[in-house]
């Protein structure tokens, strides 16, 4: 398989010298797309992504920028309120306890993710029998072909107070029935439990790749020095794969800041606020309350911070990725 | 962002030392881990083989012994799912399919045609990428519903074709590609077109059944946009139909709502079996150095 790939990076790197020798001598012999110079002919094969991608993306992205300005119920007419939305969604005790939920959600769930799917990962990628490591990684790579709403069904069963197989098993080592869906904390904790158990499997895949690229040399000559078992992995590992780590860190983030799907059919955002989370609030706001100007208003400050972040954890990466 | 797509990780046996951790011991952990993740799909799965008034049975059992499908006659009386079913094939059929097509049409304009703007037009298609759906559904669900497509299917598929990672993804493999096919086939007199069509399409197949495949377990599963964008029940997708079956209290009746959810994971178990390794390459897509 490596090699494979080798041989297409290769046909790439001769591809752009050609390309270039082509751009040389422009006067030459007709370019790759034809005998007759046919200037329309890629934007034919653009047409239908880039037109759809103006209609249902861009203009979209626009749209929401500006409609987070105005008020709107789509009934009445429009109306320019300035910076009123953002004024008003920043007092909105709801929205402030969603996004610090989210905030909260995020740091809990992706440290759970990351640290569970680099284990699993290293554990996986050592000596083991050939069936097994394909056993293992199917098996924790299973979770992510189903949809969060199905799993979320049936993890409300298995979190029930009363007849929950979860409790059941807690009552076996002498641990009281857990209020698991009935309580602020009981719900965050399945919310973040079902989420980690349903994604760390995507981290756990990014965590394979990077260290099936860690070359076997580096560590025979870390054994060489002394290093051995988890001073290995403290030493060579965790400093090889920072790239594989910093990707699958931001890619973690980005996607649990969206997260929408597990606390809406758990616990609907409750009890209380408890589990509400920032997309909850974007689609309660827009679709109960009409107030599509407020929602755009708070999907505009979720863009704008997970824009932020992603910047922030690639400038950190300049300071502690380490790249080979 | 250069490699096509990432590799399949290599089997690739991390240097063994005496003093690791010894394989029995790594071998109770990783099954420790493979069934908390198995053991709730398990448990749906023997659940839903049980008579509705044993769900709740504890101790709990794992492996459907005995097998009773009331639960599945059940569902089919409770829900439409027939119709459910329909909705989510037809969406995620035509989905996939428009994906396939508009993604290797830009794609390969995008690595083998040559034209003003190449270069700022694909940063814009990545840059879409970056953008979370959540934060653009206001405004497409004015637009779906300006143009009177509210409450359909259409409202679903339209919006979901064009592909910006479909695009990415299928450049990329064009790239990879040899470049003398295009000047074989123009030497030949093949129209770009036929090019295209004949000679590059075909090879393509690998990379466009990666994008079909994502779309396919993506929107098979998809429960936001559907919940937005339909109304009435019988335009619901089946996500959205198991939830409503199990009933904001959780009223339902449980056997019988997992029987459900069993029926809708079929698709993607046969996506797992026969397609594990295109899903696999294509959700690492684009993470590679």
């Amino acid at each position: 398989m490596s090699t494979a790939s080798d041989t297409r990076v290769r046909t790439k790197a001769v591809r752009g010298k050609a390309q270039r020798a082509n751009g040389a001598n422009k006067a030459g012999k007709p370019g790759r797309s034809g005998r007759e110079r046919q200037p329309w002919l890629p934007w034919v094969f653009l047409a239908p992504t880039i037109v759809g991608m103006g209609i249902f993306t861009v203009l979209p992205i626009i749209a929401s920028v500006a409609l987070a300005f105005f008020r709107w119920d789509i009934i009445s007419a429009p109306s320019f309120v300035g910076f009123d939305n953002f004024a008003e969604v920043v007092q909105d005790p709801t929205v402030r306890v969603s996004f610090l939920n989210t905030i909260l959600f995020v740091v809990v769930a992706v440290a759970l993710q990351l640290g569970l799917a680099l284990g699993l990962a290293i554990m996986v990628q050592e000596k083991l029998p050939a069936w097994l490591r394909v056993f293992f990684r199917s098996a924790f790579f299973f979770p992510l072909i189903l949809s969060a709403a199905s799993v979320s069904i049936f993890m409300r069963y298995l979190f029930n107070e009363q007849f929950g197989v979860v409790n059941w098993l807690l009552s076996l080592v002498g641990i009281p029935a857990v209020p698991w869906l009935t309580t602020p904390g009981g719900s965050a904790a399945v919310v973040i439990l079902v989420y980690v158990w349903q994604n760390f499997g995507f981290s756990f895949l990014l965590f394979i790749g990077g260290l099936a690229s860690i070359p076997v040399e580096t560590y025979e000559a870390a054994s060489l020095d002394g290093a051995t078992g988890w001073r290995k992995h403290i030493h060579v590992t965790l400093p090889l794969l920072s790239p594989t780590t910093l990707v699958a860190s931001v890619m973690a983030i980005i996607n649990a800041l969206q997260v929408f799907d597990q606390p809406f059919v758990l616990t609907r955002g409750g009890p209380g606020d408890s589990t509400r989370t920032a997309v909850m609030v974007i689609f309660e706001s827009a679709f109960q309350r009409l107030e599509f100007g407020q929602a755009s208003a708070i999907g505009v400050i979720l863009t704008l911070i997970i824009m932020a972040i992603t910047a922030a954890q690639f400038r950190l990466s300049k300071r502690f990725v380490f790249y080979q | 962002m250069t490699t096509t797509i990432k590799r399949p990780a290599a089997e690739r046996v991390v240097r063994r030392s005496k003093r690791d951790w010894s394989v029995a011991g790594r071998i109770v952990l990783l099954s420790i881990a493979a069934v908390l993740v198995l053991g709730p799909v398990l448990w749906t799965l023997s659940t839903s083989l049980r008579p509705p008034a044993e769900s709740f049975q504890l101790p709990p059992s794992f492996l459907p012994l005995d097998p009773d499908f009331v639960s599945y006659g059940q569902v089919f009386k409770q829900l439409n799912i027939i119709g459910l079913v329909i909705n989510s094939a037809l969406v995620t059929g035509l989905i996939a399919v428009g994906q396939m097509i508009t993604a290797a049409l830009a794609g390969y304009a995008f690595a083998n045609l040559k034209f003003r703007g190449r270069g700022a037009l694909f940063s814009i298609v990545l840059a879409t990428m970056m953008v979370p759906a959540q934060v653009t559904i206001v405004p497409v669900f004015m637009l779906i519903r300006g143009v009177g497509l509210s409450d359909t299917l259409m409202a679903l598929i339209l919006p979901a074709i064009p592909t910006a990672f479909g695009t990415f993804l299928m450049r990329q493999y064009f790239l990879g590609l040899p470049a003398d096919l295009a000047e074989a086939a123009a030497i030949d007199g093949a129209s770009p077109w036929r090019t295209f069509r004949s000679v590059y399409a075909p090879l393509a197949m690998p990379g466009l059944s990666i994008v079909g495949i994502l779309a396919f377990n993506f929107h098979w599963n998809e429960f936001f946009r559907p919940l937005i964008m339909t109304i009435s029940e019988q335009n619901f997708t089946l996500p959205l139909g198991l939830v409503s079956l199990q009933g904001n209290l959780g009223t339902g009746s449980i056997s019988v709502v997992l029987a459900g959810v069993v029926l809708s994971m079929i698709p993607a178990l046969v996506v797992f079996m026969f397609g594990q390794r295109a899903l696999r390459d294509g959700l690492t897509a684009g993470t590679g150095k």
